[in-house]
């Protein structure tokens, strides 16, 4: 029987000698960074034309978060990649054949995943957070504001969250090409584009994104943006219900079928 | 000792493995062979829990894999080469499946150094060989010191002194008592390492007996027979007397005659009173690929045929002369291959198998004695027609 520990030495192992595992986590973070400053240096400058409405919602924190729309896309990659590889190479049979509990393999690869793309997550939220604020001149906030760290924590937490929903999704597809093919249409465009559309942004305020991004605003209609049913927290909840579900449903075909 | 019983896989309609039992007992390499598509693989997925057997159940020293303690310092495995994270170095790659069983690092570098890796341990094995990958995936079944080691083709793709090593490994490990079981396309180097075969075909058990006796249930064997080439007279003469006292008598591509039915001695007693004189007169006995061969020829799923080209060629038009090819010699001659003699009676356990066809054969030498539905034949012309 495999120890949960020597497993978990292992996985640590798995990830750390390959080298996208460096590149997505590091895109992740400087896409988000760079995208979050830029967009943020142009709210400054442009300030004065937005409608009054998005002036009287200003919400400086969520604005420095705004890079992550691109960014979050590096952690589906991550995410997907450290289970689909197992798949693409076979390694699925040797490491199954090493562990053959298969929960305990499952669960001590993305523990390691997961906690890493966490730690990835929480520094590129502060450094995001803390360059849009120095760009964004008098409209900045600080963490010390009402509501501030907790949305900062957040915005970490749901980087961290996406990646591992990846992990559980690709673990039911079995194939790095086809969960990418699902998931980065998913949240770069399908997502964006229903919670758009009167009718159909009813279901949309219930995705794992849409609604897991509510813990990074401060403002709760910011910037014009729809009222949601639910809170920060709620949000957030209504993310972690998702997330375990695809960590089920990974666990589920795991278990079942045959390597 | 890993024991099967009954073991059956379906995938969806197809059945991939029928009621397959056997064991594989320590101390010996016992050498796994099937043709195509016959079940091998997913047999050996099954011992590594891999796969879930649809019926029966196979266990290693008594447990179902899964149930192993600590299975990576049990038994050992060399599945597929490539299983193998392209982007990650050969020692990383063992590392972490050294971690997983508790293994300390040095072992790691140890059997590097065991398979010869130990010069490239630190690059990506993307860029490796067949070879390298094979090395790479002994050393990670080598790892854990296991008792019990199973290879999947081992020697696909290894050098000449690549195969030798493996050889000596195998015969190594089983004389260390540790349970060996190895499958190879390759009979002339299973001849060489195997001392006791399983072979199945299209899933179920054709065989389960040492190698030489499956030579010997499975061989018929032949006497080469040469006239001498100046005169060619001798050779019809021999052929017609030959053929009177009862033997079966077949024309080989370079002249010589294969005869089964007559003993040696008798063919040369034959020879001398019908005063023929004889360049060649030698026993011949079946290869472990030509018993496989015979055996396994009803049971193979995937089978060549001659690339004739048809829609390549001009059309030749018939009666032009110079073109085509001329007409077959009319002698009965030897199959170049996809057709051997049938086994003697009662030793074919795939008998009643959907194309086992195989005709009783009257006596030892088993010759091919009736035409079979589906196998090609050879040609029953006579020799003056034309």
């Amino acid at each position: 029987m495999a120890a949960a520990s020597a497993v978990l030495q292992s996985e640590w192992t798995k990830i750390r000698t390959v080298s996208s595992t460096v590149w997505t986590l590091a895109s992740a973070l400087l896409v988000t960074v760079a995208m979050s400053a830029a967009l943020c240096a142009l709210f400054k400058s442009t300030f004065d034309d937005l409608s009054e409405v998005e002036q009287a919602t200003f919400d400086p924190t969520f604005a420095s978060f705004s890079g992550m729309i691109l960014g979050q896309l590096a952690m589906v990659v991550f995410g997907v990649l450290v289970v689909g590889t197992e798949y693409s190479s076979g390694m699925i049979r040797t490491s199954l054949a090493a562990v053959p509990q298969r929960a305990t393999f499952l669960f001590s690869k993305i523990a390691v995943a997961g906690g890493l793309a966490l730690v990835v997550g929480l520094a590129t939220s502060f450094l995001s957070f803390f360059l849009g604020q120095a760009l964004l001149g008098e409209h900045r906030t600080d963490l010390g504001a009402d509501n501030v760290l907790r949305a900062v924590v957040g915005g970490g937490l749901y980087m961290g969250l996406i990646a591992i929903f990846s992990m559980g999704v690709a673990t039911m597809l079995r194939s790095s090409m086809l969960s990418l093919g699902i998931l980065v249409p998913f949240f770069f465009l399908i997502s964006q584009i229903l919670s758009a559309v009167p009718k159909a942004k009813e279901v949309a305020k219930y995705f794992p994104d849409q609604a897991g991004s509510k813990i990074m605003q401060v403002v709760p209609d910011a910037m014009g943006s729809e009222k949601a049913p639910y809170g920060p927290w709620g949000g957030l909840g209504i993310m972690l219900l998702w997330v375990a579900v695809s960590l089920l449903g990974g666990y589920l075909v795991l278990k079942n079928r045959d390597a | 000792m890993i024991e099967a019983v009954g073991l059956t896989k379906r995938y969806g309609a197809k059945t991939a493995v029928y009621n397959l039992s056997f064991q594989v007992r320590p101390g010996v390499v016992t050498g796994f062979l099937g043709p195509n598509g016959s079940g091998k693989s997913t047999t050996m997925r099954m011992i590594l829990g891999l796969d879930r057997p649809t019926a029966g159940q196979v266990t290693i020293g008594g447990h179902p894999f899964r149930q192993l303690p600590n299975a990576p310092r049990q038994v050992g495995a060399l599945l597929d080469a490539k299983a193998v994270h392209g982007g990650r170095s050969a020692r990383s790659h063992l590392l972490s499946l050294a971690q997983l069983a508790g293994i300390p690092a040095q072992r790691v570098d140890e059997v590097l150094g065991v398979v010869g890796l130990q010069d490239v341990a630190k690059r990506r094995s993307k860029g490796f060989s067949l070879g390298m990958g094979q090395r790479l995936g002994i050393a990670a079944a080598l790892l854990g010191d296991p008792q019990v080691l199973l290879f999947d083709e081992p020697v696909n793709g290894l050098d000449p002194e690549g195969i030798l090593w493996v050889r000596n490994l195998m015969k190594k490990l089983a004389s260390e008592g540790r349970t060996v079981f190895v499958s190879s396309h390759l009979m002339s180097e299973m001849a060489l390492t195997a001392d006791h075969l399983i072979v199945i075909g299209r899933g179920q058990l054709l065989a389960d007996m040492s190698v030489t006796d499956f030579i010997s249930a499975n061989s018929a064997d032949f006497a080469r027979v040469r006239t001498p080439g100046t005169e060619p007279g001798q050779r019809e003469k021999l052929t017609s007397v030959l053929t009177e006292a009862g033997g079966q008598v077949l024309s080989e591509p370079d002249g010589a005659l294969r005869v089964t039915g007559l003993p040696l001695p008798r063919i040369s007693d034959l020879a001398h009173g019908a005063d023929v004189r004889l360049w060649e007169l030698s026993p011949h006995q079946a290869s472990l690929e030509e018993a496989y061969m015979r055996m396994t020829q009803g049971a193979v799923d995937y089978r060549s045929t001659d690339d004739r080209l048809a829609h390549l060629q001009p059309p030749v038009q018939p009666g032009q002369p110079g073109y085509g090819m001329p007409p077959q010699p009319p002698v009965h001659e030897v199959p170049q291959q996809g057709w051997y003699a049938p086994p003697p009676p009662g030793q074919n356990p795939y008998g009643g198998a959907p194309q086992g066809s195989y005709a009783p054969a009257p006596g030892p030498y088993a010759p091919p004695a009736a035409p079979q539905p589906g196998l090609p034949q050879p040609s029953d012309t006579p020799k003056d027609a034309r």
